[in-house]
């Protein structure tokens, strides 16, 4: 069970949360400027690294605030939570990409 | 009695080094890529093959599968290559002189609220078009095919009904690769396990090999078959997949007699349940919902489908769980696969299966060895390829398919 720290309310249980997948992805300024792919990319593409992740989560359960986290999604650690809108913040090397948890 | 399994021979394919070069290599030795070199090698006349695996060969989802087997989908381009591999299954058993114990015992999906039901009978009809077995069967009938089933009404979720597919069931899944695996390296194709892809040799936008754990192997034509971790190639290759890799768990229990004669799967509680030639329930659940690389599951997701199996099959209550294992599924936003071209030239996708691909293999295998020697989709595959992202063809099977995920 993984235990999420929101920035509003504190490290709570994991069912608190919903998941909202890769965060810091920015509604096009111009949408009549995109041809399909681009439309396409923004839609449906999204980054699916081994390692340090970007993602938004919802406490659902608690604040209902959305807020930001960079997560490893080999190891499941959670490098850092961050209010929404913020930016990105520097987390630091750790376990590489392709360490961390194996069959 | 539950029933023998086969009997396991000693060897079954080589064990060769990899050669310089191949005409076709395929990246991933799991159901689906010995499918693939399967067809290259017996339909397409290609036996110059490798197929690479980075572990054991089918280790990785074939081996965590709760391996059920149906075509009931909704739409028909779904229907149209889950309906082939279904024929295709029914068959196997002979071409490949093997019998790993395809057992046509029926899957039952339930229905617990009134829109379940709607949305049920409208895929029994669906299907019937299709010309797929299909029936509807009301909480009594249900109780017939599957007598442990709880169909009480004052339930949490009660059964309101269900779909039946009679022809649809289990097979034993490493069985299947073995077999598949002995039947490609009789045709020629050299399976390579402990050897990881870890970068593309590109001339321009071509692929021209690949580098690996073991060296640099040319190439004439490359094809993705790596499941989970579909886009971490792609990215390696320079291009984007629209996939997202989410752990997914099954469990099984200790074995008893035979109590389960069917499949049953629930959508709307999120349990399917099979009991294994062996004798051990097999139950497999929902996805985690965030993306993840670890083979393992979260722990209130098992928590939420031993609740559900409970409340649906009382007598479980006093079975013990044996073991919990996942595996890393590829999830598409339309809950539909991917068998395409790619913007690198001469190098092939087959990904985005998610959490039910293993009923595919057959068919999966037979597209894929098409799309790669002719490079163009075969008919029951045009429908599945990387450009209904750009146009909005989207292959819409998020519940439409029976199970949500
Ligand atoms: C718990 C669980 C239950 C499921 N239940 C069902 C079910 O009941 N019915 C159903 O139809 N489907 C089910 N599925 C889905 C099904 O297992 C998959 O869709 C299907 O197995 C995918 O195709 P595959 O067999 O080739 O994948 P895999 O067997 O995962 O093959 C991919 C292979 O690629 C290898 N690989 C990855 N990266 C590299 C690399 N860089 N170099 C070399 N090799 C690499 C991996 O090691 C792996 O062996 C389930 C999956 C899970 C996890
Ligand atoms: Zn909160």
């Amino acid at each position: 069970m993984l235990l999420i720290d929101c920035p509003h309310c504190g490290p709570r249980n994991e069912v608190e949360y919903a998941y909202g997948g890769q965060a810091h992805v920015a509604r096009p300024e111009d949408p009549y400027a995109l041809d399909d792919r681009e439309w396409a990319e923004y839609l449906f593409y999204r980054d699916n690294p081994r390692g340090d992740y970007a993602e938004r989560w919802h406490h659902t359960g608690g604040c209902r605030k959305w807020f930001n986290a960079i997560r490893d999604t080999a190891t499941y650690e959670f490098r850092a939570t961050y209010p929404a809108g913020s930016a990105r913040p520097a987390t630091g090397p750790g376990p590489t990409s392709h360490e961390g948890v194996q069959p | 009695m539950a029933e023998l399994l086969p009997e396991h021979p000693e060897f079954l394919w080589r064990n060769p080094e990899p050669a310089a070069g191949y005409d076709v290599v395929i990246v991933g030795g799991g159901g689906h890529g010995l499918a693939t070199a399967y067809y290259l090698a017996s339909v397409h006349g290609i036996t110059n093959v490798a197929i690479l695996e980075k572990g054991w060969l089918a280790g990785g989802n074939m081996a965590r599968n709760t391996t059920i087997i149906r075509s009931n989908y909704l739409w028909d381009e779904s229907a149209g290559i889950y309906e082939k591999a279904l024929k295709l299954w029914e068959g196997w058993p002979e071409e490949l002189e093997y019998d790993f114990l395809f057992s046509q015992r029926g899957v039952m999906n339930l229905a617990h609220t009134l829109q379940d039901v709607r949305d049920s009978e409208r895929r029994v009809y669906a299907n019937r078009l299709n010309g797929i077995d299909s029936q509807w069967l009301s909480p009594q009938e249900a109780q017939e095919v599957c007598p442990i089933l709880n169909v009480a009404d004052d339930i949490r979720y009660p059964v309101l009904g269900g779909t039946y597919q009679p022809r649809a069931g289990i097979a034993k899944h490493d069985h299947v690769a073995w077999a598949l695996a002995r039947k490609c390296d009789e045709m020629g194709v050299d399976i390579i396990q402990n050897c990881e892809v870890t970068g593309f040799v590109k001339d321009g936008d071509r692929v021209v090999g690949v580098e690996t754990s073991r060296g640099r192997i040319n190439a004439g034509k490359v094809g993705l078959a790596a499941a989970g971790s579909s886009s971490l190639l792609a990215d390696m290759a320079g291009f984007r997949l629209p996939i997202q890799s989410h752990p997914l768990q099954a469990l099984v229990s200790e074995l008893f007699e035979p109590v389960h004669p069917t499949v049953v799967m629930s959508n709307h509680v999120h349990v399917y349940v099979s009991q294994a030639h062996k004798g051990e329930l097999v139950m497999g659940a929902g996805v985690d919902t965030y993306n993840g690389y670890g083979q393992r599951g979260s722990f209130h997701v098992i928590e939420e489908q031993m609740a559900a199996a409970v409340e649906l099959f009382p007598i479980f209550a006093r079975a013990h769980v044996l073991r919990t294992w996942g595996g890393i599924v590829d999830t598409t936003l339309d809950a539909s696969p991917i068998i395409s071209t790619t913007p690198i030239d001469d190098l092939f996708v087959n990904c985005g299966w998610g959490t039910g691909g293993f009923k595919a293999t057959p068919a999966a295998g037979m597209t894929f060895a098409h799309t790669i020697a002719t490079g163009s989709p075969h008919p029951l595959n045009e429908a599945f390829t990387l450009e209904r992202f750009e146009t909005g063809h989207l292959i819409d099977e998020h519940g439409a398919a029976a199970v949500a995920h």
